[in-house]
């Protein structure tokens, strides 16, 4: 419920990027959503449509690259994708520490 | 049609709130307040961890943000122990924002203390929004069982202290107390994890003395 300022703010980038490229219309924008972000792609996709009518971004196509947050092992140093009520490497049985991977919220890049 | 261009952007996206958040942190430490964001499901005992921890405040003065959803109950029973505290209105958010606490924070008209921010009772939102906090408190409970930590990682990644509440009742229940805390040490190193009870007033001498080492600091 919270994505509709956050879904703004991706049109308003999107907007000054394709002006500043003197383009009249968004076509694609592509989007980078980690599962913990703070940010659920499906609520983003929704609000969208809404903000978008009207915008430079109406006909835009919204691509939305997932990304699922990763363990960094204690031991061995691999990254690994943690099992349900476990943080246990795969690898070597260590422990695995959070990372960044998977809090990433970003605009990769539009298509004009 | 023509062919696409594609135009490189790479720019990380946050919404007003990281920018207010910021604003209000400097703003609460130049009035020398020490502010605290007060996390935990509803019913996790945030309201009534409140009241122990400022009994036992001494000479600092406390000041209290109610966010939780539910009318403005807790904030009655705040103020008639003579507790500085006001109700923000939600209207059902999933999590207090920054321009909400920047507002708050106005009214109440606050100085030299410390501010604790009861967030709205939910254990995803709170944890990944800045509100102008020092700290963040994690409040869990035996009663919602060992396997928080592993369900709700953020909360317990970001928490700098968790209170295990509600420890009276762990001859009830079963508790595993050793998967609770190696969920809790495989997110977040440093924190320290008090064991409480509001029933029995146990261990809130403890989370007393780490918030005064967090003034003094
Ligand atoms: N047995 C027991 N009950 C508690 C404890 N702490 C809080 N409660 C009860 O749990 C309920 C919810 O507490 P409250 O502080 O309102 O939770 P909040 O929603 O997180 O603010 C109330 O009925 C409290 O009396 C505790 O340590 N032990
Ligand atoms: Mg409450
Ligand atoms: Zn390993």
């Amino acid at each position: 419920m919270h994505e509709y300022p956050i879904t703004q703010r991706i049109i308003e980038i999107a907007q000054e990027y394709a002006t500043k490229n003197e383009a009249t219309e968004v076509k694609v924008i592509n989007l980078v959503v980690g599962d913990y972000s703070g940010y659920v792609a499906s609520s983003i996709e929704l609000y969208f449509d809404i903000i978008a009518e009207g915008s430079m971004c109406e006909k835009a196509k919204l691509n939305i690259e997932r990304v699922v947050p990763k363990l960094k092992c204690n031991s061995c140093g691999e990254l690994f994708i943690r099992k349900p009520f476990s943080f246990q490497c795969p690898n070597c049985n260590g422990e695995g520490s959070p990372t960044e991977i998977g809090q990433e919220f970003y605009i990769k890049s539009i298509e004009v | 049609m023509s062919e696409n261009k594609e135009i490189e952007i790479m720019q990380s996206v946050y919404d007003k709130n990281d920018e207010v958040a910021a604003r209000i942190n400097s703003e609460l430490t130049q009035s020398g307040i020490y502010a605290i964001n007060v996390m935990g499901a509803p019913g996790a005992g945030k309201t009534t961890s409140l009241i122990q921890i400022v009994k036992r405040l001494n000479d600092v003065t406390p000041y209290v943000i109610e966010g939780d959803i539910e009318a403005d109950f807790d904030t009655k029973t705040l103020q008639a122990l003579g507790i500085k505290a006001i109700q923000i209105n939600t209207g059902g958010a999933c999590h207090l924002d920054s321009p909400l606490i920047g507002k708050a924070v106005e009214d109440l008209g606050i100085k030299n203390g410390v501010l604790f921010i009861e967030n709205i009772g939910n254990l995803v939102c709170p944890a990944e929004f800045m509100i102008g906090e020092h700290a963040k408190m994690l409040i869990s409970t035996v009663t919602e069982g060992s396997d928080k930590p592993y369900k709700y990682p953020l909360a317990f990644e970001k928490a700098d202290i968790i209170l295990l509440n509600k420890c009276d009742l762990i001859p009830y229940i079963d508790f595993d107390e050793d998967f609770f805390m190696k969920g809790v040490r495989a997110l977040n190193k440093t924190a320290p994890v008090i064991k409480v009870s509001g029933k029995t007033e146990e261990g809130f001498d403890k989370v007393v003395s780490w918030i005064m080492d967090k003034l003094n600091a």
